[in-house]
């Protein structure tokens, strides 16, 4: 979730375009936003009703949608696990906002699904000379 | 000649300024672009039926985020 965060305030550092972005699973579940609680469950909510809408009776699959609206834009990209909607003012620069969003989604698919166990510490070499190999003869069989 | 070549002229910038003035309709109006996996898209505007079933998302999604 932090690392999400981080993803997104990148996000909307990199582009002065977007205004509020989340990121959701496919069952639509917040996973960060740029806004409250409250906003960003409406907004995943409605991302996702938007995506289902477009990917329905299509022969090919949806990847990303852009839709131009009077007095702003709506941008959703997916990913093999999640999504990204973003909002902007009128007119934006349609090829950089996915870009960015892309970019963004990439990066979060890139983080390890899990925390990393902790590392155990590195084992002490031994200075010692290595034992001499010693080898076991394989008894010949008796009854040949 | 004069005639002929004003009437071209005048074409010209006629036809140039009517594509300027149905592009800006074009793009004032709400639509939605889907893009697919294949690198094709579709455009769905107003007049299409899908319209209102993807705008009405859309506009949610645009209120949503603005609080």
């Amino acid at each position: 979730m932090a690392q999400t965060a981080d993803a997104l305030a990148h996000l909307t550092e990199i582009s002065s375009q977007i205004d509020a972005a989340v990121v959701l699973d496919r069952e639509g579940t917040v996973v960060g936003a740029t806004v409250d609680d409250e906003r960003a469950g409406r907004m995943a909510g409605a991302a996702l009703e938007l995506f289902r809408r477009a990917d329905e009776q299509r022969e090919q699959e949806l990847v990303q949608l852009d839709a131009a609206l009077e007095g702003g834009s709506v941008f959703v990209v997916r990913d093999a696990d999640r999504l990204i909607a973003a909002t902007t003012r009128s007119e934006p620069t349609v090829g950089l906002v996915f870009y960015d969003l892309k970019s963004c989604l990439r990066s979060l698919a890139e983080e390890p699904p899990e925390k990393p166990k902790p590392k155990r510490a590195p084992a002490k070499r031994r200075t010692t000379t290595p034992r001499s190999r010693t080898t076991t003869r394989k008894k010949k069989d008796e009854s040949g | 000649m004069k005639a002929a070549r004003a009437l071209a002229v005048g074409a010209a910038v006629g036809s140039a300024a009517g594509a300027i003035l149905l592009r800006r309709r074009a793009r004032s109006g709400d639509r939605v672009e889907l893009y697919f996996d294949d690198g094709s898209f579709v455009t769905v505007g107003k007049g299409d039926p899908d319209a209102a079933r993807l705008l009405s998302p859309a506009r949610e999604l645009l209120v949503a985020a603005r609080g």
